[in-house]
């Protein structure tokens, strides 16, 4: 029996999508049989992070609605042969689908898949409540931002009121060198603020941008920093207790000497 | 360096610090807030318990969350017409 795992936020544009594709690649990768879903109805991208997005036939809503079998409207993965994803559709709204057609399908696929990934769309409307309604438990992504960390904590509130306390934080796009000089929220800022679960840190990395235009997830980048941060995630979701990696990128003597200069 | 030195000397406070301490009051107020649905029940369940004590014009009873020096305060206000003299006792 597999489990559903949900990754919310509540504001848009901290990373959750991105989270979504590398933790199921990342699992993938680990050999365990995935199925990404993108419940963002109207507002799909988790294809296009996937680079998937040509063999697009059947979605979400078709599943639902019976226009298609469960199969057909899973797309395989170029990368990993046990790695699938439902997209969401594009040209409905977030009222297409039903809390009961998502717990179904969920039901349906946790009979074949090890790992069912949710990628839940912002806000806490319909989408959301679509988004959760098979959820076994939840991972919430904020970044380390006033906006962002305010609305976590309305997310963690509304997981708890529908049955999935204890959610795990991803706290994504961490810049270390602000964090140093006070001017950025820390992993313990956050903690503290949200007492919640830590999950992981992601560090602020370019390979992110590049590996998402690439349609590649940064999680099979051996060199990406970010990409080693969701390693670490999807290691600690298989139960291994892996420790926070140490996100101050090694400076030469010289870099640091001009930074003395440039005073900062 | 130079922004070092300054919070050093001249106590200017940490951005995040700034952040910290406004996200820790917004929060205050976000947490406590409650959806009509939800006072609707507190409502309910209060005339419910205190209507085992004393009569009260029910239509009344006014209840709602106030802030009051950084802190939330559930106010209650009951016009009572009378005490039942043996309740619970």
């Amino acid at each position: 029996m597999g489990e559903v795992i949900v990754v919310t936020s509540g504001k848009g544009g901290v990373g959750k999508t991105t989270t979504a594709a590398n933790i199921g690649t990342g699992l993938a990768a680990q050999g365990k049989r995935v199925v990404l879903m993108d419940t963002d109805i109207g507002l799909r991208n988790l294809d296009v992070v996937m680079g998937l997005e040509n063999r697009i036939v059947y979605d979400i809503v078709d599943i639902a609605q019976g226009h298609c079998k469960l199969k057909q409207g899973m797309i395989k993965d170029k990368r990993f042969p046990e790695l699938y994803l439902i997209p969401a559709a594009q040209t409905k709204d977030k009222t297409a689908v039903t809390e009961e057609q998502v717990r179904a399908i969920c039901n349906e696929l946790k009979q074949e898949a090890d790992y069912i990934i949710v990628d839940c769309p912002a806000g806490i409307e319909q989408g959301f409540k679509n988004a959760i309604a098979g959820a076994d438990r939840a991972i919430v992504v904020t970044n380390p931002e006033v906006s962002a960390v305010r609305d976590a904590d309305r997310i963690i509130g509304l997981l708890e009121a529908h049955g999935l306390g204890n959610p795990q934080l991803v706290l994504n796009r961490v810049r270390p060198n602000m964090v140093r000089q006070g001017d950025m929220m820390s992993v313990d800022d956050i903690l503290e603020i949200l007492a919640i679960k830590l999950l992981g840190v992601i560090p602020d990395d370019d390979s992110i941008v590049i590996s998402t235009n690439r349609g590649e997830p940064t999680v099979l980048d051996q060199q990406s920093r970010a990409g080693q941060a969701y390693r670490n995630i999807v290691k600690r979701i298989l139960g291994e207790e892996v420790p926070l990696m140490n996100l101050e990128v090694e400076e030469g003597f010289f870099a640091r000497l001009m930074k003395l200069f440039k005073g900062n | 360096m130079a922004s070092f030195l300054q919070r050093l000397f001249g106590g200017e406070k940490n951005s995040k610090d700034l952040a910290k301490d406004r996200l820790k009051l917004v929060l205050i107020h976000d947490r406590a807030s409650m959806s009509p649905a939800m006072m609707e029940h507190l409502r309910r369940d209060l005339i419910e318990v205190i209507s085992r004590y004393m009569d009260f014009d029910e239509a009344a009873l006014d209840v709602q969350m106030a802030e009051q020096d950084n802190m939330t305060m559930l106010e209650v206000n009951i016009p009572v017409s009378s005490v039942k003299r043996n309740a619970g006792v």
